[in-house]
């Protein structure tokens, strides 16, 4: 088969230099991160390795697996174009669809993993979320969407069902089910970290509710369709909210707004039902605007902010904790829990499920899936670089004293700076108080979850470009908003797809509660859902050892194993087309993400290390249960007891997770074997060739992209 | 490139983004199937579009 790299032209001299110029640019990036030692190193050389290994990534890899891997051909009509309905699949220009793409796949993830893993250091985070963004995250994204573009935008459960069978395909659908569970509790646990005992935020969160409300009205009623309107006065108010929260919080309606972690989950999943329920127009898609916006508008003030003050990286390149696993934040070695830690940002399998839903049914021409499902994931990558870098220019000292868990670090600064000091660091009880004035909140103690302590780190590189130390508070309030915001707007949207896979599936037992109009079903099934997510957090909330430390990694876990899946049904598709040469391509990240977590798994269900193992942890508190004794950090028999059923049940889950995967790998390994061997070629999957028609335009401006590379040519 | 272009430029891509243009495109798709046949008013047709997302729910990534 030719491909459009046998007619290529020499590249031209200028072209050539460019390369080296940025090749070298990284080179020296690269080098400076890695091999300076005890002196200070800037933020500015991690965005110059990242940016210069993007570049190089998406030019000349991305570009190899478009045309020898995959083979993109864009003579080949989309089911954009062949289907086109106006609705579902309409060809859309590839700008506008990689802005959909990014806003759908980007959220709270690359800013809380990065966050959490900087107890390691900053070198083995940046090279995870670098290296891994370049040669798996971004390839799994693109070859999805590559291979759902060419079945008409099946799903991966569909996709899996397809090409691996009955078996692997269930298997799929339970672990994309149970991932999104676990996935909506560690997000809700989150915002209820960043969210208890703080009136201000507390209140900026609860007036996005009305502000939501107000806009579906606005939009339903006045102005129909009038979106850009409705998002800029919704900003707005979203502002003055965040503003009046630090009012809120002088006055005497302060106490109002004073929860408990208790109370918030209360709130959360009353929240979660009565969202996900509602008609969409009320509150999601108004809110969905709105968290678009300001994710896009942050992130970009953000990049601004990280360029202009090129602040200087505090933490350690790596740190004792990464080499002997004891670190607060979360337990166990570098290997493999920095790769667990950091899912979103380097590799996530949730990406999978967007690239196989929308996007590949809107795409104009083959070529793009490169822009769209390369470059998307190469942007949340350098939002992943952009967290990492915020956590990093904090105080060790800091850092510890808010992300140790609450059992360590008792609730005083005066507790809090002695554990601070136990584990190496220093911090004064008249700083840690100084550093919460700052940023106008009562305590920062044990303030885990990973967003407040990205907002501390937003509001120093914030402030420093926009408005002073007298804004420090603001952006404070304003960085936990946006985490907030776009972590609800997941909770509603993700509660709302599981309710539909939970109908879809019980509807094949009992008909009427697949019928997705059946208000008691849609009661019912949402229910369910919410209780499902709603009983991790509030486990999580109760847990005495801290619920990020436990679920964080089971979240990793449950996101790494997904793409696991989906990396495996890539592989299968490429060895079934007779693309086995190539199939190391997709192989090789699936190899080393299922070394990863079935390591980070078995560690978890088998290490003898109570504080890695559940089991081992189990054992240890039920043993010490039996006698009576507690021990630290439970306070009473009822916590030991709340210990020892957490532990089974994410020792449980852990084990389930990772059998999923394996039975997957092995169904898909067996159809491998048989393509392999096959005379003849499997059937093929993918709709007919039809000839594409549709031409084009350069859009408004043409990009450097269009200049520069042929194949993008129709 | 002038600022006004650029402005322009944005302007553009904000509708495209946030599905502005949608009803344009509506319209336009409708006049060429089924000409003399009066389209949906916008009012009408921004309710069946926003409403087809209760059917049709639609994942956000962490």
């Amino acid at each position: 088969m030719t491909t459009p790299d046998s007619t290529r032209s020499r590249p031209s001299w200028r072209s050539i230099l460019i390369w080296t110029a940025i090749s070298v640019a990284a080179a020296i990036a690269w080098a400076v991160i890695a091999l300076i030692r005890g002196e200070e190193v800037s933020a500015f050389w991690l965005v110059i390795a990242a940016l210069g290994s993007y570049a190089i990534g998406y030019r000349f890899y991305a570009r190899f697996i478009a045309n020898r891997v995959l083979q993109v051909d864009d003579t080949r009509a989309t089911p954009a174009e062949r289907l086109d309905d106006g609705v579902d699949f309409q060809p859309t220009d590839r700008r506008v669809l990689l802005g959909h793409h990014f806003a759908a796949v980007a959220g709270a993830g690359p800013l809380v993993g990065p966050v959490l893993a900087a107890q390691m250091g900053y070198l083995p985070s940046t090279m995870w979320i670098i290296i891994g963004a370049i040669f798996a995250g971004c390839v799994q994204d693109m070859v999805v969407l590559f291979i759902s573009m060419r079945r008409n935008g099946r799903s991966l459960g569909q996709l899996a069902r397809d090409e691996i069978g009955p078996i692997g395909g269930a298997a799929a659908l339970v672990g994309v089910f149970s991932i999104m569970i676990i996935l909506l509790a560690v997000l809700a646990l989150v915002v209820v970290n960043a969210l208890a005992a703080s009136p201000w935020g507390t209140f900026s969160i609860a007036m996005t509710i009305p502000i939501a409300l107000l806009m579906g009205f606005y939009m339903r009623t006045l102005r129909p369709g009038r979106v850009l309107e409705t998002s800029l006065i919704g900003v707005a108010l979203l502002v003055l909210a965040i503003i009046a929260g630090g009012w809120v919080q002088a006055s005497s309606w302060a106490d109002a707004f004073t929860l408990s972690p208790q109370t918030l989950v209360f709130c959360l999943v009353i929240y979660g039902f009565v969202a996900a329920v509602l008609p969409v127009w009320m509150l999601l898609a108004p809110r969905d605007y709105l968290s678009t916006f300001m994710k896009i508008g942050t992130i970009g003030l953000l990049a601004v902010g990280v360029l202009i003050v090129a602040p200087v990286l505090q933490t350690e390149a790596i740190t004792d904790f990464a080499l002997d696993g004891t670190g607060p934040v979360f337990s166990g070695k570098l290997f493999p829990f920095v790769f667990i830690t950091i899912a979103c940002g380097a590799l996530s399998g949730f990406h999978s499920l967007i690239a196989s839903g929308t996007t590949p049914k809107m795409i104009q021409k083959e070529s793009q899936v490169r822009m769209i499902g390369y470059g998307a994931m190469l942007m949340e990558s350098f939002v992943a670089v952009m967290a990492l870098i915020a956590a990093c220019i904090l105080d060790p000292g800091l850092y510890y004293a808010m992300n140790a868990p609450a059992g360590v670090l008792g609730t005083t600064v005066e507790s809090a700076s002695t554990a601070v000091a136990n584990l190496g660091f220093t911090i004064s009880p008249q700083d840690l108080q100084a550093a919460a004035d700052a940023v106008g909140e009562e305590s920062l103690v044990a303030r885990t979850g990973g967003a407040p302590t990205l907002a501390v780190g937003m509001s120093e590189i914030l402030s420093s470009v926009f408005g002073g130390d007298g804004l420090k508070a603001f952006w404070y309030h304003f960085a936990i908003m946006f985490e907030a915001l776009f972590i609800l707007t997941t909770v509603d949207a993700g509660t709302r797809v599981g309710r539909f896979m939970l109908q879809d599936t019980l509807g094949n037992v009992w008909k009427p509660l697949g019928r997705v109009s059946w208000k008691p079903g849609i009661w019912a099934t949402s229910a369910v859902v919410v209780l499902a997510w709603g009983y991790f957090l509030y486990a999580g909330v109760n847990d005495p050892l801290g619920g990020i430390n436990q679920l964080f990694p089971l979240f990793g876990i449950a996101n790494q194993l997904l793409a696991a899946i989906a990396l495996t049904v890539a592989t299968t598709v490429l060895v079934k087309s007779g693309r086995l040469k190539w199939a190391w391509v997709t192989a090789v990240p699936l190899a080393w993400v299922a070394v990863v977590t079935l390591t980070a798994s078995w560690q978890k269900v088998f290490s003898e290390d109570p504080r890695i193992g559940f089991f081992a942890q189990r054992e240890r508190y039920a043993d010490a249960l039996a006698q009576g004794d507690v021990l630290a950090p439970a306070k009473d028999l009822d916590q030991m007891r709340t210990v020892v059923t957490n532990s089974t049940v994410d020792g449980v889950l852990a084990a389930f997770f990772a059998l999923l995967v394996v039975i997957v790998i092995l169904n898909a390994a067996w159809i491998c074997w048989r393509a392999v061997r096959a005379t003849e070629p499997l059937p093929s999957t993918e709709a007919p060739y039809v000839e594409s028609k549709l031409l084009v335009p350069a859009g408004r401006v043409s990009s450097a992209e269009e200049s520069g590379t042929a194949e993008d040519r129709p | 490139m002038t600022v006004r272009r650029l402005l322009g430029l944005v302007r553009w891509y904000l509708r495209e983004l946030t599905g502005e243009t949608a009803y344009d495109r509506y319209v336009e798709r409708h006049r060429l199937a089924h000409p003399g046949v009066p389209a949906m008013p916008r009012r009408e047709f921004e309710r069946w579009r926003t409403d087809r997302g209760d059917e049709h729910p639609r994942a956000r990534c962490c």
